[in-house]
């Protein structure tokens, strides 16, 4: 089951900012569990990755209420956004968390969320007719074109583990 | 009702507590609370109107982490305690919440009797066909060849059937559902919420920690290809013969909800023992 765009059509900038407000304060959300997450099972230098990440989204999220002025944008959204299935396109996966889970993994999360952005605001260029509405989806298509070439740069920081980084000397050890 | 003064929520996160939830990362009880804070706000319902209750386990756990009330009871008996608290209080929207060793093994003749009383409250199961909390020792729903400490090559016992259990027992809504899916989840949750009577989702939501085999579920569930039926005897035929992995609502029966008329409310209890003095 892949993840599907809002089932309503976009027909105003206001509608377009108040979904990508959303999907960066959904981001924010995510990594900010998942650094909790973490937190809980002392894996701290996730805690600092998800962290960083969810600051990251922050900015973004807080610069496009800025674009908005005195819209609600929260509220907007909240009536606009109903992603059938899955979660909004930048939201990471919980499900592919594990506790001893590398800075690559996490990366790996923020490089599916980027690309479905990036895929998301594409749909909205292709799709849309209004003149405006398609100059402001370009704009959010270039952004996450960025973020996508950012998360590249940050994983040559941090290449993929070996294949034993799951082994834990302690494990939890299933009791009869 | 009262001078409480009703809290607007709207956003799910209106409905999430302060207090961190403490699963395995990756466990799908992650994305349940994502999925009931979801359906909440969809049904646009005050926190203080919405009582979670639970029994013991890793899925037990939910209700600290929701802003509603919540009751963490004893093991297998959180049917009994919520069936108390919905026929005194019919005002409160209820929602249950176990998982496959409690509310099959421990809880299981609650399960059956709930399930025949068909009072208006919704019971959700996060089965993840394992005993989590206590370390991996198998469940009802755990297939007859897993492999564990407690029972080298497998139990040899067919699994449990909660889905067609329910359904024989009078439950008048079934549907599965995955965590993985948290959006769909949700919809279906307000859907089980909405309808009258014992409403029974089944969330299949992995343990990641002693069944890692089941981060596989996500390639494995798809929709239900047919709409809910309501005929118990055609649902129970589907259900016995789907890969078990068909997510969507499964029945929508139409049995008049237990609600018994609770009389004179101002009864005190020093008139209530007068009925016991020998």
């Amino acid at each position: 089951m892949s993840k599907t765009p809002s089932e309503r059509p976009i027909t105003s900038i206001t509608d377009l900012l108040a979904l990508a407000y959303q999907i960066e304060a959904d981001a924010v959300q995510r990594y900010t569990e998942l650094a909790e997450q973490m937190e809980t099972h002392n894996n701290q230098e996730l805690v600092t990755v998800f962290r960083d990440l969810a600051k990251a989204e922050g900015i973004h999220a807080e610069e496009i209420r800025k674009m908005a002025g005195d819209i609600d944008l929260a509220a907007q959204a909240q009536r606009l956004a109903r992603w059938k299935k899955g979660g909004s396109p930048e939201e990471a996966d919980l499900g592919a968390a594990h506790y001893l889970m590398t800075p690559w993994h996490a990366l790996q999360l923020a490089l599916t969320g980027e690309k479905q952005a990036l895929a998301f605001f594409t749909s909205i260029l292709d799709s849309a007719n209004d003149a405006k509405i398609k100059e402001r989806a370009a704009e959010f298509v270039e952004e996450e074109a960025e973020h996508v070439n950012l998360v590249h740069r940050l994983l040559r920081k941090y290449p993929k583990p070996s294949d034993a980084w799951a082994e834990d000397d302690d494990p939890p050890a299933p009791q009869g | 009702m009262s001078s409480v003064e009703t809290r607007l929520a709207t956003k799910p996160a209106d409905y999430k507590s302060d207090v961190t939830p403490i699963w395995c990362p990756g466990c799908g009880d992650y994305h349940v609370l994502m999925s009931f804070t979801r359906a909440f706000a969809q049904l646009g319902l005050p926190p203080e109107q919405i009582v979670v209750v639970s029994g013991i386990g890793c899925s037990s756990r939910i209700p600290a982490y929701t802003n509603c009330y919540g009751f963490h009871g004893v093991h297998g008996r959180s049917l009994a305690l919520a069936a108390g608290l919905k026929v005194t209080r019919p005002d409160l929207t209820v929602v249950v919440a176990s998982g496959d060793g409690d509310g099959y093994s421990i809880g299981g003749n609650h399960f059956l009797h709930a399930c025949r009383r068909n009072v208006d409250m919704t019971y959700v199961v996060m089965d993840n066909r394992v005993y989590g909390m206590t370390k991996g020792q198998p469940s009802p729903t755990t297939e007859p060849d897993f492999d564990t400490a407690l029972s080298p090559g497998g139990t040899g016992l067919s699994p449990f059937h909660p889905l067609v259990i329910a359904l024989a027992s009078g439950a008048n809504f079934v549907a599965r559902a995955f965590s993985g899916e948290p959006n769909e989840t949700a919809g279906i949750l307000v859907e089980a919420i909405r309808h009258p009577g014992l409403s029974f989702v089944e969330i299949l939501s992995p343990c990641v920690t002693f069944r890692p085999d089941e981060r596989e579920w996500k390639s494995l569930v798809h929709s239900a290809p047919v709409t809910a039926t309501g005929d118990p005897a055609k649902a129970a035929r589907r259900i016995m013969t789907d890969d078990g992995f068909n997510i969507g609502i499964l029945y929508r029966g139409a049995r008049r909800p237990y609600q018994p008329r609770m009389g004179d409310q101002s009864i005190d209890l020093a008139d209530l023992e007068k009925d016991f003095e020998l």
